[in-house]
């Protein structure tokens, strides 16, 4: 049995925001299968009381103070976008309300 | 789309028991936003007050803000929270227009703040609202849809984001679920929103404009059938803006579910939005899939331990809290029930004790507050202590009054000048000549004319109908275009009558 | 070619400073080798010499101004193009920031400007660091000037090519698994990965934020210190950025000795599916260093087998996450946005055009991994074996001073030979993964040519957690050594390239 199946696949790339044809799916599938079978070797250690590490190093508590730092001018802000309307971001209709 | 139908509110509660849930949003009033350095004023040009940090540019690091920190401890406190020794960030990952990075920074599964709670009283019955959570994020940008008959998102041909708002610190407030309300669920809600909107506001960490969007509400509403033990199916009410929303949104969530669970139908999961024109629910987004926001620990900021000294440092700085205030307050100033709530609802209770303290009596200060400067910031649209004026310069008015110097009509237009940006008081008074006529020279031509022009009523009193005499004050003050000394110009047409 | 070219970054500082040239003749000189030899080469995504004379210019005034700069003023640095750079576009390698000119510079590039470097252009990587071989570019691949059929190694292979062809005397890059150590050992060049947060991330393009390190590639163990001493140390924009003092990796590298050091050698990295020549190369190398007075054991590290597939969850989650923001909505590339298209389509088309097929792959190897469901068996092993690997490297820091391996397998393998083959390609960051789990500091340097290829090994040297002097001390001892031996640089070995 592979460790993924073609349309877990396609639900991957539906949440990764990737419009894959078919083709692309097909042959990332079967990768993928590879992929997460050998790093499902993870799972081998027996680790039920390691603690997980997130961090390099154990750093804390690293702040900033609540001061104001010049922002971009609205022509920086906006120099890269691929379309902008009233000093704003123009992006294409949204279908959905926020999450 | 067929018609919601919608059960009449009393009988949804003969059958069904609500449990409710409040998440609510609060911006903090930091000067700088959550990770970066840019202003969070509200209501700049568009896109003046981002960097690359809250644009979520390549490259681009957040670094935590220590005020928005020292921000939340001071909620969770109040909240009667417990502050935890360590904790994280954690992205929360979804893709939005109007997020910059497509993740948010949030927490997860270890909050700053957990496990407090807060009282709250409806109809004379407490309600203890427990607090599941209080956790640190940050705000998105906002949008605005073009094209389409409504600017609302539905038929939009595209949108324009702003990223203002972007990265401003957010703190989320997350109740355990609230049960055995029955009827008063609705307004156990408001009552709950209107607390925690007080009480934040005392702690000076956020103005908690709901019409600005600095305090938003989700509800959450479920419904069993009475005697079940398994609550229902929820629903997300997101975009409640203001506390009578809170109400309103809770009643017509509970009457839409009522309808649906009593014709044999489900409730289904899902996000619904409160429209205040209607004072009803639709249903929001359709979802193809569940959402899998793949939270993990965010890599780009180091865990918080707050050190304990920290913590004491800032539950020694909380204020008097709002139910603690309310309850001296009653008592000092001597206030039914009624008037306490008023005053509170009215967000005067500070402003009234800062005119106390400033030197007025009592009754004046909440005279002033809530009657005449009450009615000014509605006719502004403002809330009472955006006016501008200060408790200081409302105590200064009354001092006028009671030093005879101001009646109360003029007191009323120092304070119009006052507003109207003349000035501290007694400047108003000067440069518009506002003063009590109480000099007896010029009171006494005045009322000489006025008994001259009012001879009848002159000679009732006279006769000894002494009650006539307010008709020829009431003279003597159009007269003298409201300046007079009511009180003196009474005494001195008696006399000048025989009738003292 | 000019004789300059072929000078160390501190000869050039040294003869800049001396007055003997000045940087903007140096600039040119290197401007006009990557003129000859960057056609086959194609190390370079941009150069604008224009600019990069104007910056050589503006170092010779500063210095003829008598301010006081440091030792490499007016040396040329070749940057990965994974840092952003205000005055040039930067594309991380990617199609979908084609064009892009970021508003800001790197922390990295505003302190090599600061200490006076040159910037002569921006280097070509494997899209978003993800790879070993630099195949993975948008632009085309970059050649190993030792054989232009073959990979220069990668992520940073334009960065190790640019260096090894002599077309700059330093570069820039950035390790996540070994990107610049496998670079720098399989173009014989010296490449050093500092101590995780030991050198900024700020306007880093994002790979995996735990893991990604900024360091420096040169010919010689002194020019690497020096570039590694002039762009790292604390940065307040970066939260996990250590607030220490460099540690002295200039000093270290002068020293160049042994004695009284005891070496490790690491038991699991050897053996099947390493290349006979690299592995005697490496044998030499740890014979070697017992010569020079170090004390060699063998040391144990079970959990190291681990590291590859943990790396292989944690990178590309954190990858599926960073690279969420590449949505066509503020910068960057937008695909298929006709006016009837939804924001939620181009997102999906442009990502789907944008990014290359590792990318693809890496995005969503790592949604799996953080999905709902998969998150505990997939990431939260991984951050367990993370932990285990860092014990296993506490328990061998006990028992010595560094620690040693090839750094990489084999030597440069053909371009095209594993571009299909997710897999294989993995394989090249065997032995230095493990140093990006935990942070440590780490280093490749030149050890010989293998027998069977004649090209170049590297021997990599590990350090604990801000011992970045012990792996410049061992790793300038074994250079001296073996330059004597040779009787110069390993890369004076190397073909000419034709100037075409």
């Amino acid at each position: 049995m592979p460790a993924i199946t073609r349309d877990e696949v396609a639900h991957l790339a539906r949440l990764s925001r990737l419009a894959l044809g078919d083709d692309e799916l097909d042959h990332l599938a079967a990768q993928l299968d590879q992929i997460i079978s050998a790093v499902a070797r993870v799972q081998e250690v027996a680790a039920e009381d390691i603690p997980p590490t997130s961090h390099a190093l154990p750093l804390t508590n690293v702040y900033r103070a609540d001061e104001v730092r010049p922002s971009l001018t609205p022509e920086q802000a906006l120099s890269g976008a691929p379309a902008a309307e009233e000093q704003r971001f123009r992006v294409p209709r949204i279908l959905d309300e926020e999450a | 789309m067929s018609t919601p139908t919608v059960m009449k509110f009393e009988q949804a509660l003969a059958k069904f028991e609500p449990v409710l849930g409040i998440e609510t949003h609060i911006e903090l009033g930091t000067n700088s936003k959550m990770f970066c350095g840019c202003p969070t004023a509200f209501g700049a040009a568009p896109n003046t007050q981002v960097c690359p940090v809250c644009l979520g540019l390549p490259g681009s690091l957040p670094v935590t803000n220590h005020a928005a920190i020292e921000g939340i401890i001071k909620i969770g406190l109040a909240l009667n929270c417990d502050i935890v020794e360590w904790c994280r960030f954690a992205r929360k990952n979804y893709f939005y227009p109007d997020m910059p990075k497509d993740y948010q920074i949030s927490q997860y599964d270890e909050p700053l703040c957990v496990d407090g709670h807060l009282d709250v009283e409806v109809e004379g019955e407490t309600y203890r609202i427990e607090i599941e959570r209080v956790h640190m994020e940050e705000d998105t940008g906002k949008s605005q849809h073009v094209g389409g008959a409504t600017g609302r998102i539905q038929g939009a041909d595209h949108s324009l984001v702003d990223y203002n708002r972007a990265g401003i610190p957010l703190v989320e407030i997350v109740t355990k679920p609230i049960t055995a309300t029955g009827d008063k669920a609705p307004l156990v809600a408001r009552a709950y929103a209107t607390e925690l909107r007080e009480l934040v506001r005392s702690l000076g960490v956020s103005d908690v404009r709901m019409e600005q969007g600095s305090m938003r509400c989700d509800v959450n509403v479920s419904l069993m059938p009475r005697g079940a033990a398994e609550w229902g199916t929820r629903t997300e009410t997101k975009n409640v803006n203001s506390l009578r929303s809170v109400e309103r949104a809770v009643r017509s969530e509970i009457e839409r579910q009522a309808a649906v669970l009593d014709s044999g139908g489900r409730i289904v999961q899902e996000t619904r939005h409160f429209h205040e024109n209607t004072g009803t629910t639709t249903s929001g987004r359709s979802k193809e899939e569940a959402q899998d926001y793949r939270y993990f620990p965010e890599p780009d900021l180091v865990p918080m331990a707050p050190s304990r000294e920290w913590v004491e440092e800032l539950r020694a700085t909380l204020p008097e809290l709002p139910a603690a205030r309310r309850k001296r307050v009653q008592q000092e100033w001597n206030l039914s029930e009624l008037e306490l709530r008023d005053a509170v609802n009215a967000g005067a209770v500070e402003l009234i004790e800062d005119t106390i303290k400033a030197g007025a009596a009592a009754p004046a200060a909440r005279k002033w507050w809530m009657n005449e400067l009450s009615r000014r910031a509605t006719e502004q649209g403002v809330e009472l202590a955006e006016l501008p004026i200060t408790p200081e310069q409302v105590a200064r008015v009354q001092a006028m009054v009671d030093a005879r110097e101001l009646n109360d009509k003029l007191a009323r237009k120092v304070f119009e000048g006052v507003l109207a940006g003349e000035g501290a008081p007694d400047e108003v008074v000067a440069a518009r000549g506002l003063k009590v006529v109480s000099d007896d020279g010029a009171l006494a031509a005045i009322i000489d004319q006025v008994i001259a022009d009012n001879a009848d009523v002159a000679d009732k009193i006279r006769a000894g109908r002494v009650a006539a005499a307010g008709a020829l004050v009431g003279a003597v003050m159009k007269a003298s275009r409201g300046q007079a000394d009511a009180g003196r110009a009474r005494e001195l047409i008696l006399e000048k009558l025989g009738a003292s | 070619m000019s004789e300059l070219v072929k000078k160390s970054a501190a000869e050039l500082g040294a003869l800049i400073a001396a007055g003997e040239t000045s940087a903007a003749e140096v600039a040119q000189a290197h401007l006009d080798r990557v003129a000859a030899v960057d056609g086959e080469v194609h190390a370079f995504l941009h150069v604008d010499a224009e600019g990069v004379l104007a910056q050589a210019r503006a170092v010779d005034g500063r210095r003829a101004a008598g301010e006081e700069l440091g030792p490499l003023a007016g040396v040329p640095v070749a940057h990965k193009d994974v840092f952003t750079t205000a005055d040039m576009p930067t594309t991380a390698g990617s199609k979908i920031l084609e064009g892009w000119r970021p508003p800001y510079d790197a922390t990295v590039t505003a302190r090599l400007r600061k200490a006076g470097l040159v910037i002569l252009g921006k280097t070509n990587m494997d899209e978003f660091a993800m790879g070993s071989s630099t195949e993975n570019s948008a632009y085309g691949p970059t050649r190993n000037p030792w054989d232009l059929a073959r990979i220069p190694g990668g992520s940073s292979g334009g960065s190790s090519a640019a260096v090894a062809a002599y077309e700059a005397p330093l570069s820039t890059g950035t390790d996540t698994g070994g990107s610049i150590r496998q670079p720098a050992a399989v173009t014989g060049i010296v490449g050093a990965k500092p101590t995780y947060g030991g050198s900024s991330r700020y306007g880093l393009i994002a790979f995996a934020s735990s893991l990604d390190t900024p360091g420096p590639f040169a010919r010689n163990v002194l020019d690497a210190a020096l570039l590694h001493e002039a762009f790292s140390g604390h940065d307040p924009m970066d939260s996990t950025s250590v607030d220490r003092p460099v540690p002295p990796v200039v000093e270290a590298a002068r020293r160049a000795d042994v004695a009284g050091m005891t070496v490790g050698v690491v038991k699991e990295f050897g053996g099947e599916g390493y290349q006979p020549g690299v592995l005697a190369r490496f044998n030499e190398a740890v014979e070697l260093l017992e010569s020079l007075g170090a004390k060699v054991v063998e040391v144990s590290c079970p959990n190291f087998g681990y590291a590859m597939p943990a790396y292989y969850l944690i990178a590309p989650s954190e990858a599926s996450s960073n690279l969420a923001r590449f949505d066509a909505m503020r910068y960057g590339l937008r695909v298929g946005d006709d006016g009837s298209r939804s924001a939620e389509e181009v997102m999906a088309l442009t990502r789907a055009a944008g990014f290359g097929p590792e990318v693809k792959r890496r995005i969503m190897l790592g949604t799996y991994a953080l999905s709902s469901g998969y998150y505990d068996a997939y990431y939260g092993k991984a951050q367990q074996v993370r932990t285990l690997i860092s014990r296993d490297f506490d328990a061998a820091f006990e028992q010595v001073d560094v620690l040693v391996s090839p750094t990489t397998p084999t030597t440069a393998f053909p371009i095209g030979e594993r571009a299909d083959d997710p897999m294989a390609m993995y394989l090249a960051d065997l032995c230095t993964i493990p140093s990006n789990m935990t942070g440590n500091a780490a280093i490749s340097v030149p050890c010989g040519l293998a027998d069977e290829d004649g090209l170049p090994v590297g021997l990599q040297i590990m350090a604990p957690v801000l011992g970045d002097d012990r792996v410049y001390r061992v790793g300038a001892a074994v250079e001296r050594a073996l330059e004597d031996r040779w009787g110069g640089p390993l890369l004076a070995q190397a073909p000419e390239l034709e100037a075409k």
